[in-house]
């Protein structure tokens, strides 16, 4: 049991974020609240696709020990760590800033119209 | 050039773009004519695009030359060529509908709309063309966003509808992207006729199994499948009327491409049909999503938002079509994303001629709107009347190869189900028919000696778009078979 949850502590992690920004998107009724609930939650996923380019051994980064003036210049691919999800989650980065950007300014202008952030007051304003 | 051309209906637009604001700087009214243009060359090169996958057969287009599976791959085949079509065909059409409706809601920012509907129109075609798991989420995101962008610019209470679409959107591209790592983990590949290939070897795996949930759900969201619709009434009713013009067509109608992608390319029908119950399951949420959209429907006092839920129950007939997972079914999910694409445009021009002509989209407001505007509700009746299934238009031909598809599939449930929303969909359209020739007050209009409503037509830019959907409408009901024997019968997936 033990082994079970220490071995796969990155993905526990990760669900444990994940569930922890869910909950702030459900359960948050301020709106600034729930946009960083919703952060957490991407950066749960990005958590996610770091650790799994990680490899058990020897594994390091190709660019450290295959620069200029070092020996070894073979590129063996259990010997360096996964470079495919780093880059994968640059892209993703940047749709999580675009979205974050977009949900603080739908925010701002829900601010300006009603003058609150608190969901149950501005569905009361609505009226 | 012409080996050019997969690439350039994504090129075009996104070039377009970035010039929109940079020329509205300069002079505004130039907009508008640079959208129209972007949008024509855009079709252009997509009918190209669909003649050639039609005489030659599928499209592979490798970006930067970088050989699939490292590179990103286009893929054109029927399915996509005929998806491309109906994009930029609707683009194009509610960009030259768009231009009065904009000036009267939103005037000041017309150049940041104009650039953030064609990024919008992009992000379909990127959708649709890609044959990268992880570049589909790349455009997923551009569409959404830019979805969320164009909804709330709306009337009163847009803002809040938009940030509750970001809440769930984002839930549900999230869902995709651990879907596609999970893959990743199993695969090492994220090209997709590479996974096809690498796939059947792992059916066992539980990581592809939560995979699967995970794209299930998470594509489920962005289509608004019945439980998880809440977004979308909200969403599609308080946007400007060209924007839901734009996003209530495309936007669920893509997501279900993408969910016919991953079932059957992705993954293959062996999988998803033979080994998980996600066929019954479908069938069952389809049917759910008919009768509770059909429902809601007839609750709504608000034209646009009743328009909003018989999008949710388009939505089910053709998730339960697919679960149905027999190929006439499938034909008639895939002539159904064509046509409902129609249906649904038709619908929400004639809603959002009825906000610029009224400044409202309420039920009420039809009050003798055959006199007023003949032509705008010409085009009404024939959208309404393809909606519920009558046969020259070309909702009969999709409802009826459905309703083939259950009766060969044994699927009773969703023949009634498809009939029951046949029926209600006649009291809906009846009911604004009854209203708009004001049947009801017959005998006080006598009272007033032959007062007569003056015609008060659209203005022409908004009339043609609206006219036009209604024609093809009738034209593709009466050229259903050419289309179904050159191009559908392709797109349907070896079940």
């Amino acid at each position: 049991m033990f082994d079970f949850i220490m071995g796969k502590y990155n993905y526990w992690f990760y669900i444990a974020l994940m569930m922890i920004g869910f909950y702030a998107m459900i359960g948050k009724r301020n709106l600034i609240k729930k946009i960083i609930g919703m952060n957490i939650f991407q950066t749960a996923i990005i958590l996610f696709y770091v650790s799994i380019a990680f490899k058990k051994g020897a594994a390091t980064l190709p660019i450290l020990e295959h620069a200029h003036g070092h020996d070894v210049h073979a590129i063996e691919a259990s010997s360096y760590i996964n470079p495919l999800p780093h880059v994968l989650m640059l892209t993703a980065i940047v749709v999580m800033v675009a979205t974050l950007g977009v949900a603080l300014a739908i925010a701002i202008k829900i601010y300006r119209r009603y003058g609150t952030l608190e969901e149950d007051e501005i569905i009361e304003a609505m009226k | 050039m012409i080996d050019q051309l997969p690439v350039l209906t994504i090129i075009i637009p996104l070039v377009f773009a970035f010039i929109t604001p940079l020329l509205g700087w300069w002079k505004e009214r130039f907009c508008y004519p640079w959208v129209l243009l972007s949008l024509s060359l855009c079709m252009i090169c997509s009918v190209f695009v669909l003649f050639r996958v039609i005489s030659t057969g599928t499209i592979h287009y490798y970006l930067g030359n970088w050989t699939p599976p490292w590179g990103i791959e286009y893929v054109i085949d029927h399915l996509n060529a005929l998806m491309l079509v109906i994009i930029t065909v609707t683009a194009l059409l509610v960009a030259v509908y768009s231009k009065k409706s904009l000036e009267q809601e939103i005037p000041e920012k017309i150049v940041y709309f104009y650039t953030v509907f064609l990024l919008q129109v992009v992000g379909f075609m990127g959708i649709v063309v890609t044959g990268d798991m992880f570049n589909l989420y790349v455009f997923l995101e551009i569409t959404s966003l830019t979805g969320y962008a164009l909804i709330a610019v709306g009337e009163d209470g847009a803002p809040l509808a938009s940030f509750r679409y970001i809440i769930m959107g984002t839930v549900g591209a999230c869902f995709y992207l651990l879907g596609v790592g999970y893959l990743y983990i199993a695969t090492g590949s994220l090209n997709i006729a590479d996974l096809s290939s690498l796939l059947p070897g792992l059916y066992s795996s539980k990581v592809i199994l939560v995979a699967f949930a995970f794209f299930f759900v998470g594509i489920a969201i962005k289509m608004a499948l019945f439980p998880l619709h809440v977004w979308l009434p909200d969403a599609y009713t308080k946007a400007p009327s060209a924007a839901s013009a734009l996003i209530a067509p495309l936007m669920t109608k893509i997501s279900v491409y993408v969910m016919i992608r991953v079932m059957f390319t992705v993954f293959n029908p062996s999988f998803t049909i033979d080994m998980l119950p996600i066929a019954d399951i479908m069938v069952g949420l389809g049917i759910f999503a008919i009768m509770a959209g059909a429902i809601m429907a007839l609750a709504q006092t608000d034209f646009k938002r009743m328009l909003c839920y018989i999008v949710i129950a388009e939505i089910g007939y053709m998730v339960g079509g697919t679960g149905l997972a027999n190929a006439i079914a499938m034909k008639g999910v895939i002539l159904h994303i064509l046509n409902d694409t129609i249906m649904t445009l038709g619908l929400f021009t004639v809603a959002g001629i009825i906000a610029y002509q009224l400044s409202g989209h309420r039920l009420s407001d039809f009050r003798d709107l055959f006199k007023k505007m003949p032509f705008t509700m010409a085009a009404f009746v024939v959208t309404a009347l393809s909606i519920i299934g009558v046969p020259p238009t070309c909702g009969f031909f999709s409802k009826w190869y459905l309703i083939q598809g259950a009766v060969i599939a044994h699927c009773w449930m969703f023949v009634v189900a498809l009939l029951f929303s046949s029926l209600i969909n006649i009291i809906l359209f009846f009911r604004i028919f009854e209203i708009g020739y004001g049947f009801r007050e017959s005998g006080e209009a006598h009272g007033h000696g032959g007062e007569k409503a003056l015609i008060s037509e659209a203005p022409m830019t908004m009339l043609i778009p609206t006219i036009v959907t209604a024609l093809l409408i009738i034209l593709i009901g009466i050229y259903n078979q050419p289309i179904i024997t050159n191009i559908i019968r392709f797109a349907v997936p070896a079940l």
